[in-house]
């Protein structure tokens, strides 16, 4: 019964969509007001509904429901509860069903938080996020049913969930990184009701930057936590693999980097707003390729979705609906859009506009890289594979520039900066960065690295200048103390997010370079030295679990006779899937990881285990912790709250 | 030329060299990096109309089923071979390391590594899908019309095919 609920429950919500979609946009051409705020309530009824829905697919989850085909194949009655709630979104239909809640959701906090907006502005946003979100709602109706029974032949247990995402990285991975995806949307309907309206303006961009925020914070914290997960579950130790999942969830979040950068531009100086427009476009299909590459089954990956053409072909026309209807309107509109303002060529604007190139470039690598093997094939031109060698040394050569121009940025005015002033300030940091960076390495006991230097000199020279930066700034309000307490919330975002990027620079130059990987043969009592630890195999035990069973290796890790840590790896067998899984044993410090995962049983009684000693690892997800943090700091700024909007203000 | 049509100038200049470095780098870094992919009879035969064969030396992709009975393992290191198979020849493959969690006889693999002579590879890195019924879809491709008939289908044999990675 509750899972016919939940399907009536998505059907209203579809209903509503449609609703949404075509009364307040035909409301805003035909200048009826009611209609406008029908937007409201609307937005809010979709919202409820997405919302019963996903509870009635959890509550049969719980419930152990295995005549519901979606939870027989990914569930079962032995899985521990908190893995049966999540086990909800771990299927396509699943995932869709979260998709859309989310769509929703974003939806329900645009109306609530709109206040501020004019009614028609207002109404053509919320059309267009109904219009996406019926998209959506219908594919999970029509294409791909969480509810769909298999009535009257079910099995009396479920397949169990896949093993891969028994973690706690995978309760969080999904949520966060949808929130992601799904928060350009909000930056795609603003973009696309500026343009019926043809009103672009800083005002504009105020309203539009915290949703580009807030979505981009979402999706940098999504594909933290899955680098994260993957590093704790696959059982390899690496933290990115360039899959071509990964990569599509790394194309908006780049597209959605240079689309907050430039909303800075348009909001303080009233330019750059054909771009900005594009950018909030591109952010937003980029997303949608990414669902597309996912669930189509066009591309391999640990990641993807059992493949049908259907789900596939209804994803690629909605994708070319969407991307070629809102160029259609870009076209047609962007030409009589003009910047005013003039700017010199150093000025903060170049810079940023130079960040933009950067980070599309970068952006366009990931597209190609991932796309290319599919374009090979689909030509008759033999299968192939783009590994990792050809997306490190394309990034390799892209982050050098775009680091040094990320430590001057911030120190650049507006409209036009002389060099001189810069010089001393600037010269002072180059040096201290020289120094930290030399520094540090001659702690490591080797300077014979060259990755390592420069990951250093880059992150120690944009970590130092973004320090100084708000050091001087603050000097400008007399006191340094009294300046601190002075400066806008979104100053400190942005300085915290550049240290970010200085830390995972660091982090990922550290890790690639100093990380030492042995694969050994070990019996029980036997010892093996990686980096100067000695691991000694104490125990080996079969181990017995709610779901799997497996063995358990026990290790003792000493350093020069000191005993460090003791550490816990296993390798488990899940029954209902018969699949192995690796639980890595890690040890994390700041300055380094002590990794190791138990592989397979060779003969006599010994094991082969993957011991992994890396420097800096946690770097990477700290920096991406603390990009995250500032955009939360950024959206905590006042000015975002402020009713009655005043297009002169400038800081900096 | 006035200023401003000056700056315009050398922005769209600076743009265009950019783009074209990186494009340049791109094909460069692409060149080296791009393995082909074969299944053991292509290996072989040679891929394609022109059948083309790897030369030795050469980076390259198999994809293969694993013959049974044919894994065999050095008792002191890490070291292991075994044979891959699609619908003919034997191809050898060797590598020391640890072999992926799902790497079992009859199982579909694919390995990555440089061609030793026309039959061996060395592979730097063996890789199977977290998932019993992987077979990569090269190889299905070659193997098209050889049933196929994955564990779970022959047990439930209503149940759709399983779905649901991430």
């Amino acid at each position: 019964m509750i899972a016919e609920a939940g399907q009536l429950a998505l059907t209203f919500a579809f209903a509503l969509s449609l609703l949404l979609a075509i009364v307040p946009l035909y409301g805003s051409f035909t200048a009826r007001q009611n209609m406008l705020l029908l937007a409201k309530p609307l937005a809010f009824g979709q919202f409820i509904f997405s919302l019963l829905a996903m509870a009635a697919l959890v509550y049969a989850f719980r419930t152990n429901d295995f005549t519901v085909i979606n939870v027989a194949q990914n569930s079962s009655s032995t899985l521990p509860w908190y893995y049966q709630i999540t086990a909800s979104f771990g299927s396509h239909e699943g995932s869709m069903l979260l998709w859309v809640l989310m769509l929703a959701g974003w939806t329900a906090l645009v109306a609530q938080f709109s206040k501020a907006l004019p009614l028609l502005l207002q109404g053509r946003i919320l059309g267009i996020l109904g219009l996406i979100s019926a998209g959506f709602i219908a594919f999970s109706l029509f294409m791909s049913n969480p509810f769909a029974r298999s009535l009257p032949f079910y099995p009396v247990e479920g397949r169990d969930l896949n093993p891969l995402l028994q973690d706690f990285g995978m309760i969080m991975h999904p949520p966060t990184l949808y929130m992601g995806y799904v928060g350009f949307a909000v930056a795609f309907a603003f973009a696309l009701a500026a343009l019926i309206s043809g009103r672009f303006d800083s005002v504009w961009a105020r309203w539009v930057r915290p949703w580009a925020l807030s979505a981009w914070l979402f999706l940098t914290l999504g594909i933290m936590l899955g680098s994260w997960w993957a590093y704790n579950e696959l059982g390899w130790g690496g933290w990115w693999f360039w899959d071509p999942v990964e990569n599509a969830s790394f194309m908006p979040w780049l597209a959605g980097t240079a689309l907050i950068h430039s909303l800075a531009v348009t909001e303080k100086r009233g330019t750059f707003k054909s771009w900005t427009v594009l950018l909030a476009l591109a952010a937003f299909a980029l997303s949608l390729v990414g669902a597309f590459l996912v669930r189509s089954g066009v591309l391999v990956s640990v990641h993807s979705f059992a493949t049908d053409p259907g789900r596939g072909l209804y994803l690629l026309a909605f994708l070319l609906v969407v991307v070629g209807g809102s160029l259609l309107l870009y076209g047609s509109r962007m030409n009589s859009v003009r910047s005013q303002a003039r700017y010199q060529l150093f000025s903060r604007e170049m810079l940023l506009w130079g960040n933009n190139i950067f980070l599309l470039t970068a952006c366009l690598i990931v597209f190609l890289g991932t796309l290319f093997p599919l374009f090979h094939k689909e030509l008759g031109l033999g299968s192939i594979s783009i590994g990792e060698p050809f997306f490190n040394q394309m990034f390799y050569y892209l982050t050098i520039p775009f680091a040094l121009l990320l430590g001057l940025g911030p120190w650049v005015r507006w409209k036009q900066q002389q060099v001189l002033p810069l010089v001393r300030p600037l010269g002072l940091v180059a040096v201290a960065a020289l120094i930290v960076a030399l520094g540090v390495l001659a702690s490591m006991q080797s300077v014979q690295a060259n990755l390592a230097l420069l990951g250093m000199l880059l992150g120690a020279w944009v970590g130092i200048s973004a320090l100084a930066e708000v050091m001087l700034r603050a000097r400008q309000f007399g006191s340094v103390s009294k300046g601190l307490t002075k400066l806008n919330a979104s100053h400190y975002g942005m300085t915290v997010a550049h240290i970010g990027f200085a830390v995972l620079v660091i982090g990922v130059a550290m890790t690639k370079t100093y990380t030492i990987e042995r694969d050994v043969r070990m019996q029980e009592g036997d010892t093996a030295e990686v980096a100067g630890y000695q691991f000694t195999l104490t125990d080996v035990y079969d181990l017995n679990g709610p779901n799997y069973g497996g063995q358990a290796a026990e290790l003792d890790v000493r350093q020069n006779g000191n005993f460090v840590t003791h550490l816990h790896a296993e390798k488990r067998f899940y029954r209902i899937q018969r699949t192995v899984m690796t639980e890595s044993a890690v040890h994390a410090r700041l300055s380094r990881d002590l990794y190791v995962s138990l592989g397979e049983e060779l003969p006599d009684n010994a094991w082969a285990l993957r011991i992994q000693v890396k420097p800096f690892v946690r770097w990477v997800w700290l920096g991406g912790l603390l990009m995250a943090f500032g955009a939360l700091l950024a959206l905590a700024d006042k000015r975002y709250r402020r009713k009655i909007t005043d297009p002169g203000v400038s800081h900096a | 030329m006035q200023p401003r049509r000056q700056k315009r100038l050398a922005a769209v200049i600076l743009v265009i060299a950019l783009l074209t470095g990186a494009v340049a780098a791109m094909l460069y870094a692409l060149q080296q990096n791009i393995d082909l992919f074969y299944t053991p009879s292509q290996l072989v035969e040679g891929l394609g109309k022109d059948k083309v064969k790897p030369v030795p030396g050469q980076r390259l992709r198999i994809g293969g089923m694993v013959v049974p009975g044919s894994v065999q393992r050095d008792p002191n290191s890490l070291k292991v071979s075994f044979d891959l198979v699609d619908t003919g020849p034997l191809v050898r493959v060797t590598y020391e390391g640890i072999l992926p969690d799902l790497f079992r006889e009859g199982q579909g693999i694919v390995a990555q590594g440089i061609l030793v002579d026309a039959t061996t590879i060395d592979a730097s890195e063996v890789l199977a899908k977290h998932d019993e019924e992987y077979m990569p879809p090269e190889v299905a491709e070659a193997m098209k019309g050889i049933k196929h008939v994955p564990p779970s289908q022959q047990t439930t044999s209503e149940a759709p095919v399983k779905e649901g990675r991430y």
